[in-house]
């Protein structure tokens, strides 16, 4: 069991600042988030898209804001748990039990849930009888490629992931290779390759096709692809790969008895709490009259939540309010010296 | 200011007036149609606002820029009349606009 004065759900900006500032006024924190990187959004959506609306800094990427942020917590000694989930939240007396998807616990008297639009997952394949296929015969990641070896795979999808595991994949299996139009996404590079492959036989292409229909009863034996003309295409497969970007999903945090109003978070504008005394939502996810979301927004609300946690973490001291240009606590704890 | 026409997956109709300069995805928003989540605000990096534009409008409409089509191929049950709603710009011209919302956006 995992011990600290504050667990942050979402390594976005909010969720880096709010760390920034919870170790500022002397507590501990550690940072959950369901991608494998730091930087939630900006990172994920948009890293080389230029941001004008963050103060003092006139213009700047999502991948340098993130990188600014990392930089601004290096005094600070912060555990991230990447590529986990958070996956239930549960009260014991003072504290919340909070549970991962890698099975991980963390007791603490104050979660801070800083998700965004809500965790980043992969987005799947539109005929609902996939589901019963899913994580045995369908995939929408390659986790152990040894499985794959001498079967016929259909990977559909037009990036990178598509195309990289194509080539890769063609070196020991048959691969089906199946787009909804012509043009590829991915690297030039590797669209060459896998062109070239197509033409020594190593890989077949279906461009213009989308997956109909999975057939089999336990185990996957063949597919159904259709055509934008409704030409429709039976293919022997016996693995199924989907590689259709991430997708944002509120998850369960829907589980947590929270007030939840349009996949966001009611919460106070003076903690940032919620409808459950610990629990306080900041960024994109919270709402409150006059909520705007943005990034700015999204640091003002995480100074708050973090000296609200305080109280919690600390119930028999007395929170004093510091700057850091004059509070040698604070120089301390920045790792500078003080005049 | 434009008329647009919403057709929802169970096949109720919402219609509404949209300001010029608006686009068709800050409609749906603004007027609580279900179905257009825009996720990212309009960034053009989600396909969480993708719509079936009717044929008859389809070819009106300004033509799509890079990234668009990319975007759309993580779309749900993305068609050829499929646009990202955040794409379009409203004004007189797209008066009587109608578009189906997917069964779902992820």
């Amino acid at each position: 069991m995992n011990k600290t004065d504050a667990l942050i759900i979402g390594a976005g900006p909010t969720g880096l600042f709010t760390a920034h500032q919870l170790k500022l006024i002397g507590l501990d924190c550690e940072i959950v988030d369901n991608l494998d990187k730091i930087g939630g959004q900006c990172i994920e959506l948009y890293p080389d898209k230029p941001i004008y609306d963050i103060p003092a800094v006139p213009e700047c990427t999502g991948e340098e804001l993130t990188n600014n942020l990392i930089n601004q917590i290096k005094p600070f000694d912060i555990k991230f748990h990447l590529s986990e989930r958070v996956e239930e939240v549960k009260k014991d007396k003072n504290n919340w039990v909070v549970k991962t998807s890698k099975g991980k616990t963390f007791l603490t008297p104050n979660v801070i849930i800083a998700g965004g639009v809500g965790s980043f997952e992969p987005r799947k394949f539109a005929p609902k009888e996939c589901e019963k296929f899913e994580n045995k015969y369908l995939f929408y990641s390659v986790k152990d490629r040894k499985l794959f070896q001498k079967k016929t795979i259909s990977i559909f999808g037009g990036g990178d992931s598509a195309l990289d595991w194509a080539v890769e994949l063609s070196k020991t299996s048959k691969v089906n290779l199946i787009h909804r139009r012509d043009d590829f996404r991915g690297a030039q590079a590797t669209v060459n390759k896998v062109k070239e492959l197509e033409k020594s036989g190593k890989i077949k292409i279906f461009t213009k096709f989308q997956l109909n229909k999975v057939n089999g009863s336990n185990q996957l034996d063949s597919i159904d692809i259709k055509s934008d003309d409704g030409e429709i295409k039976n293919l022997k497969t016996d693995y199924l790969l989907g590689f259709f970007g991430l997708i944002m999903q509120l998850g369960p945090i829907a589980n947590w008895g929270l007030n939840i109003d349009k996949k966001t978070i009611e919460v106070d504008t003076e903690k940032f709490e919620t409808n459950q005394k610990g629990i306080y939502a900041i960024g994109d996810i919270c709402t409150y009259p006059g909520k705007l979301k943005l990034i700015l927004s999204g640091f003002h609300e995480g100074a708050l939540a973090a000296r609200a946690c305080f109280k919690l973490a600390r119930p028999n001291e007395k929170y004093r309010f510091e700057f850091t240009t004059t509070s040698s606590n604070l120089l301390k704890r920045l790792g500078k010296k003080s005049d | 200011m434009a008329k647009i026409t919403y057709i929802t997956h169970d096949n109720k109709t919402h219609t509404v007036d949209v300001q010029n300069g608006l686009t068709v995805m800050e409609g749906a928003v603004q007027n609580d149609i279900p179905g257009i989540d825009a996720d990212c605000g309009g960034g053009m990096a989600c396909a969480t606002c993708h719509v079936y534009v009717k044929e008859e409008w389809f070819n009106k409409l300004p033509t799509k820029e890079d990234g668009e089509e990319d975007m759309l191929d993580m779309a749900f049950e993305p068609k050829k009349n499929s646009r990202l709603s955040c794409q379009l710009t409203v004004s007189d011209e797209l008066d009587g606009l109608i578009v189906n919302i997917p069964s779902k956006q992820g």
